[in-house]
């Protein structure tokens, strides 16, 4: 018998060989980094896709406008007017845009004018709360698409304990926040629940419940002694009483609420969640490879659930924000107004980072305000944002396809 | 047919896979392709098969320079290959597998499963192989399916056969049966290319053998040749082929395995009537092929495993039962048997890898807090204790090597205060300067007192590092013998014959 | 050298795969008993009053079946009889190692539906027919969505966007329809529709690696916001000339449209039935029985090996992904070409997300997705002739049916469901 060893080297078999000892290589200098990283990280692509979208978005407006139609049908005899058309149209939209989601020049008052922006803060709030759900879902690696039934949940949580109990501002307000925070938590705690004990995808369940929760609380709404206002036959609940709604941020002039805070503090307490605590340390373990987390003693499917519970509670956060602030008339099942699927995008665009969601929430926010805007004074229909909106997003989870069509350089290729 | 590769040129970005690689095989001779992990030996199968495009360089047949776009091309120009990981669909049968891609129909389309059939059963009866062609690929052991593969391969008429590292999964038995084919193919006139790091099987059965190192063709050599030579010109530099290490010193019995019997959530038992127990200060080296359950052993003591009879006692205490975390907080460490899957983040940075089972305790953890200053001090002193070559401890671990990632699943593991260390391959796809650091490690771990349970399916590393040696079989232990027991015999004992008077 | 013995082995350890544990076996059985016992307590806890009429015959039958009527209490008592029966026979044979076969399960749910309706409708005429057939209508859409999803999903691809398909079809069949007065056109222009989100679909999943649901969820928005838009700006100036499509009408088929009961709910449909029945058969045939359907299958279960036997596996998702967009395209088509011939904003409401749940809960497999489709058509139609009736259920509930099958399905609480192993990933070459 000899002892000898033979040098054991498997191939992997898979895919390019590594190198069997890389040197590190020498660092590159700075200044060359710096500008690598804007053309070609992710900042650029970002930005031209927003620049791509929206351009399709112009084209669509232009397709559909009725000065440039009949204008092109005679381009040839006058293209002057075809081209003014085009510019009346396009710049009309956008003036339009701005001044519903930034600052109105045109108002007479100071007020007025700076209310678009107020506008796009109030519609900012839920986007980023809902956002934040679904982001932090995603770092822990679960796709939370269930934002719809836990808004729905959350608002006819906080909206029945508005309406049925009876408290000073002071308890009414936090117990009814809570309680769709709760009720956010636990709806979509069920998904980390099934996923952590049977393994069922949380795509599909999300999906599910969203239903579920949609037809449940449709059924509350349409019951006596449950939601429904006392006499009424619609499906809605009494408006909320005085002692549960958020309070204006700017008087009552402005519909800016205290929601838009409590979004602001979802912003800090995640970021410092992921970043900073060890709780976040190992959603994002189990969330990059859950066999390597699981054998390093963290507990996958209890995270998944914990992970679940404070997502469904920031979507549920966002639910209460629309209930108790935004249209405080009272609970309906429209109560989520796309809310539950644009924080997806939200979440996407913000690249699943608080820092970028906040950025990306605004940006919606604004999009939004300035859709409705858009649509009174140039009748351009204000489902236009979503598919804007749809668009940067398809553009930015595919960098490859923005820097081709911009021949901006390969990530990670030699210069 | 003659297979000639002149010239052969694949780059990955900066790096060159395959430089200037030139190949004859003529028919009827076995030409090996010897090299080390990461050498580029399946780059280069890869090109040949139209997997890759070559940058550089032309594939002759016969003389006739080819041009192959994919694998359907190579395969039509005769090209057959027994794939590493098998290229077969689970839940298709050995019929269905055989003729994907290359189906007889009837009329608008329909499959002509009949015909697959005849054709299994054909070739099977050639060589003897016994394969039913209406098993499901799934429900058949490893080397069943390899055979499927050759089955799969020759029933394209395929000339030129390419084995990449075939003896991987199977028994040294079976390994013997698969030599015994690849010399009936060679005399049907087949040309062969046998890819492989092992020498003694090249030796064995190779006509002619070339050497590749970074990519490069470094030399021929012939089958006589020694496994010093061979292994010299492999890496590159003379390599030492021995563990230094003193005779163990084995203390008092630290880790008692008894009865443990492992069940899967299908029912499935995986291991049954485990016993054993590993002294501290010592090495137990666990032998068999892939798939005999070491898995399994390796799990149920982490507590990864779910369906766990029996028990398993590390200095008294019962480790059966326990989260994981609780069998980490014991003093178990744990290097996993496939570190991409089991032992890194790859996407995390290298300072986080080192702390990925410790973000709970101190120093790490403070109220909650990751306390980063103490982490960036860790981690940076480790790089340098562990020779991890590494830009920085914010690179991410993907950004390593094999032996580097390895390496630092090493530190992390052996910087913990350890009552056992279970090391699962613990070099495999990894490089030999990389093995050399790591096997030092390991004796060094078992020198401090702490008993070390091994498992590798590579008898030598086995037989290097291991004072005992448990013989694993379909679940069962076939013996524990002393670690100069002769490779024949654990041979055997790997193909589940029990040695007279052996304790099992 | 020494002497060796064979060392006995585990008794399965050979034949990895093969034995199916009981425990798997025993849902099922359970699942019964649980159903026995909800029916059981519905006349336990709520017993009602009156008989039960089932009507069954409408005047085009060739003969006519006579009403059935029954005492609400007996009629569902003798139910859970049945269905006790059927559960003793399922546990029997599960004890003996066997699995409870597809026709126990069809038997059971027959049983377990009637005794749901001599309770739920006593007192009242349950008109057998209209509930049966208006089920096929509801179910013609999930069917041909749940058929395009089997397919893309078969080949790799998982498709979240049939809601989309489903819509973009409806849409471009009013439309294109409209325009060309001829619902043929509709229909074609529908599939090519669905066949255009499906190519959007392949595009960012199978070209640039998007991940695929997300891109799923995001074209069903981008639907959304393009029908919307379009439908506002475009057709609402002009409903007359852009959104008045001529619709299909009802063919009976000779002498099949006769039978009794059978007729009037599966041959006396619009083309568009008959049309999804055509396609029900010919993909199940495609998938299982020809030599594209068993690349398609290597593809979605392990492309390497697919390609390494020169099958070009994103070309093949590609053209999977677009035969199961004009398949899902024709299911749009019946919400602009049939009963109301014209479309509206987010007309779909979400029932491609049911004909996803049908794709999981069939199966993955053509044939039981079909099932599943219709099974939930039948849910939402009972739900809208309960509440006609007076139920004692809310229809909510009813509704929500779909939606909780699917979770439990997807719970592995009803049998065990595998997905296409390489289902949801992306294939790089290198």
């Amino acid at each position: 018998m000899n002892d000898e060893v033979e040098p054991k080297v498997s191939d992997t078999g898979t895919g390019a060989p590594q190198a069997t000892e890389p040197e590190p290589p020498p660092p590159p200098s700075l200044w060359h980094t710096t500008l690598r990283d804007i053309a070609s990280g992710h900042a650029m692509v970002a930005f031209l896709s927003v620049i791509l979208a929206v351009l399709v978005g112009s084209v669509m407006i232009l397709a559909t406008d009725e000065q440039v139609r009949s204008a092109a049908g005679y381009i040839g005899a006058r293209p002057s007017d075809f081209f003014e058309a085009v510019w009346e149209a396009i710049s009309g939209a956008y003036a339009a845009l701005f001044r519903g989601a930034i600052y109105n020049g045109e108002a007479e008052l100071f007020e007025t004018r700076i209310r678009p922006l107020t506008e796009t803060l109030k519609f900012s709030g839920p986007l980023i709360a809902a956002g934040l759900g679904v982001g932090l879902a995603f770092r822990a690696g679960l796709f939370n698409i269930g934002g719809r039934g836990q808004m729905l949940l959350a608002g006819a949580a906080a909206g029945w304990v508005a309406v049925s109990v009876e408290l000073p501002t002071v308890l009414h307000l936090p117990l009814a926040v809570a309680a769709g925070v709760l009720a956010g938590a636990l709806w979509a705690g069920i998904v980390g629940l099934l996923k952590a004990r049977t393994g069922a995808h949380e795509v599909i369940v999300t999906i599910m419940l969203n239903y579920v929760g949609f037809y449940l609380v449709f059924y509350a709404l349409s019951r006596q002694g449950l939601l429904q206002a006392p006499g009424s036959g619609n499906p809605k609940s009494a408006a909320m009483p005085e002692s549960a709604v958020l309070p204006k941020l700017l008087g009552d002039r402005f519909n800016l609420h205290f929601g838009f805070v409590l979004a602001l503090v979802a912003v800090a307490l995640v970021w410092w969640l992921l970043n900073r605590s060890a709780l976040g340390f190992r959603f994002r373990a189990v969330g990059e490879n859950p066999e390597a987390a699981r054998a390093a003693g963290i507990d996958v499917g209890r995270t998944y659930t914990v992970v679940m519970l404070i997502a469904g509670g920031l979507v549920g956060l966002a639910g209460v924000n629309q209930v108790l602030g935004t249209v405080t008339s009272g609970v309906t099942v429209d109560l989520d107004a796309g809310i539950g699927f644009d924080a997806i995008t939200v979440a996407l665009l913000g690249r699943s980072r608080p820092l970028g969601i906040l950025a990306a929430g605004l940006l919606f926010g604004a999009l939004k305000s300035g859709g409705f805007a858009m649509s009174a004074s140039e009748g351009i229909p204000v489902d236009i944002v979503l598919v804007v909106q749809s668009l940067i997003v398809l553009f930015i989870a595919a960098p490859p396809l923005v820097r081709a069509m911009f021949h901006l350089p390969k990530r990670g290729a030699t210069a | 047919m003659t297979l000639e590769l002149r010239g052969i040129t694949k780059r990955f970005g900066t790096l060159v896979a395959n430089d200037r690689i030139s190949l004859t095989v003529e028919p009827g001779e076995i030409h090996a392709l010897l090299g080390e992990n990461g050498a580029g030996k399946s780059t280069l199968m890869n090109v040949l098969y139209g997997l890759y495009h070559a940058d550089e360089g032309e594939i002759f047949l016969d003389g006739v320079p080819q041009r192959f776009a994919g694998p359907g091309d190579a395969i039509a120009a005769g090209i057959g290959m027994v794939h590493q990981h098998f290229m077969l669909v689970p839940v298709f049968t050995v019929a269905e597998n055989v003729m994907l891609g290359n189906e007889s129909t009837g009329i608008a389309g329909t499959l002509d499963v009949d015909a697959a059939r005849r054709r299994v059963r054909e070739i099977s009866d050639r060589f003897g192989f016994h394969v039913n062609p209406d098993a499901l690929v799934e429900n058949l052991p490893v080397g069943v399916q390899q055979r499927v593969e050759i089955i799969k391969a020759l029933s394209r008429d395929a000339k030129v056969l390419v084995f990449d590292e075939p003896t991987a999964v199977l028994t040294p038995q079976e390994t013997d049966e698969l030599m015994e084919i690849m010399r009936q193919l060679k005399e049907s006139g087949a040309a062969i290319v046998f890819i492989s790091h092992k020498l003694r099987e090249v030796r064995a059965i190779a006509d002619r053998i070339t050497v590749i190192r970074r990519g490069a063709v470094v030399g021929e050599a012939s089958p006589t040749a020694s496994n010093a030579e061979l292994a010299a010109l492999m890496v590159g530099r003379p390599v030492e082929l021995t563990v230094h290490k003193e005779p163990a010193k084995p203390g008092a019995e630290a880790l008692v395995v008894e009865d443990l019997r492992v069940v899967d959530d299908s029912g499935h038992v995986h291991l049954d009537s485990i016993s054993f127990s590993i002294a501290a200060g010592e090495v137990l080296g666990v032998a068999g092929v892939q798939g005999n359950g070491q898995t399994e052993l390796t799990e149920a003591i982490l507590g990864l495993q779910h369906h766990v009879e029996g028990s398993i006692r590390l200095e008294g205490r019962e480790l059966v039962g326990r989260s994981v975390r609780r069998v980490l907080d014991a003093g178990v460490g744990l290097i996993p048997e496939d570190r991409q899957v089991d032992g890194l983040i790859t996407g995390f940075t290298i300072a986080e890898n080192l702390m990925l089972n410790r973000s709970r305790s101190k120093p790490f953890n403070r109220m909650g807090t990751i306390q980063r200053k103490v982490l960036e001090q860790f981690a940076n002193e480790k790089l340098v204790e562990y020779d991890v070559r590494a830009p920085g401890i914010a690179a991410t671990a993907g950004q390593l090597s094999g032996g580097n990632q390895q390496k630092v699943v090493v530190a992390r593991e052996l910087s913990r205060d350890l009552r056992l260390l279970v090391a699962a391959q613990p070099t495999r796809g990894v490089d030999v300067g990389s093995i050399e650091f790591i096997h030092k490690q390991v004796v060094a771990t078992r020198d401090k007192g702490v008993p070390v349970l091994l498992v590798s399916t590579e008898l030598d590393e086995i037989a290097a590092l291991s004072d005992r040696i448990m013989v694993l079989y379909r679940g069962r232990v076939v013996g524990i013998v002393p670690a100069d027991t002769p490779r024949e015999t654990l041979g055997l004992m790997m193909a589940g014959e029990r040695p007279e008077g052996s304790a099992a | 050298m020494s002497t060796t013995t064979e060392i006995p082995v585990p008794a399965n350890a050979e034949g990895i795969g093969t034995a199916t544990s009981t425990r798997g076996l025993l849902k099922t059985p359970i699942l019964f008993a649980v159903v026995t016992l909800l029916v059981l307590l519905l006349v336990a806890l709520k017993s009602r009053r009156g008989e039960t009429t089932f009507r069954l015959a409408v005047d085009t039958d060739l003969f006519e079946l006579p009403e059935v009527a029954v005492s609400s209490t007996a009629g569902t008592t003798t139910m859970v009889v049945l269905l006790a029966v059927c559960t003793a026979v399922s546990a029997v044979l599960v004890s003996r190692g066997r699995r409870t076969p597809l026709w126990l399960i069809a038997v059971f749910s027959v049983f377990a539906m009637t005794g749901f309706l001599c309770w739920a409708a006593a007192g009242e005429a349950v008109p057998v027919i209209g509930l049966l057939g208006g089920s096929i209508a509801l179910a013609v859409p999930l069917v041909f969505g749940a058929l395009g999803g089997v397919l893309g999903e078969r080949a790799g691809v998982v498709n979240i966007a049939i809601d989309g398909q489903l819509l973009f079809g409806a849409f471009a069949a009013a439309l294109i329809g409209s325009m060309a007065g001829s619902s043929w056109g509709g229909l074609v222009a529908a599939m090519l529709a669905g066949a255009m989100v499906a190519l959007a679909l392949g595009f960012f999943t199978i070209t640039y690696f998007v991940d695929q649901v997300i891109v799923g969820v995001v074209l069903n928005v981008l639907v959304i916001g393009l029908t919307s838009f379009l439908f506002s700006q475009v057709m609402a100036e002009n409903p007359q000339g852009l959104n008045n499509p001529p619709h299909f009408s009802r063919i009976p088929i000779p002498l099949l449209g006769e039978i009794p009961v059978v007729g009037p709910v599966l041959f006396r449909q619009t083309i568009l039935v008959y049309l999804m029945y055509a396609a029900v058969a010919v993909v199940a045939w495609a998938l299982y029985r020809t030599k594209w359907g068993l690349r398609v299958r290597a593809v979605g279960e392990h492309p390497k090996a697919a390609d390494t036997v020169g099958i070009k596996v994103n070309r093949t998702r590609y053209t999977t992904l677009l035969i199961g967009g004009l398949i899902a395209g024709a299911g749009g088509a019946t919400y602009t070409l049939v009963a109301v011939p014209q479309f509206g904003r987010e007309m779909t409401d979400g029932a491609g997300y049911i004909a996803l749940a049908a794709v999981i809960f069939g199966r993955w497999d053509p044939i039981r997705a079909t099932l599943a489709a219709l099974l939930f058509g039948f849910a939402t139609n009972l739900s809208g002739v309960l509440s006609v009736l007076g139920s004692p259920v809310p229809s909510q509930f009813m509704l929500m049916l779909p939606y909780i099958v699917t979770i439990v399905a997807v719970a592995g609480l009803v049998g065990h469901s595998r997905a296409p192993a390489a289902d949801g990933i992306p294939y790089r070459k290198d």
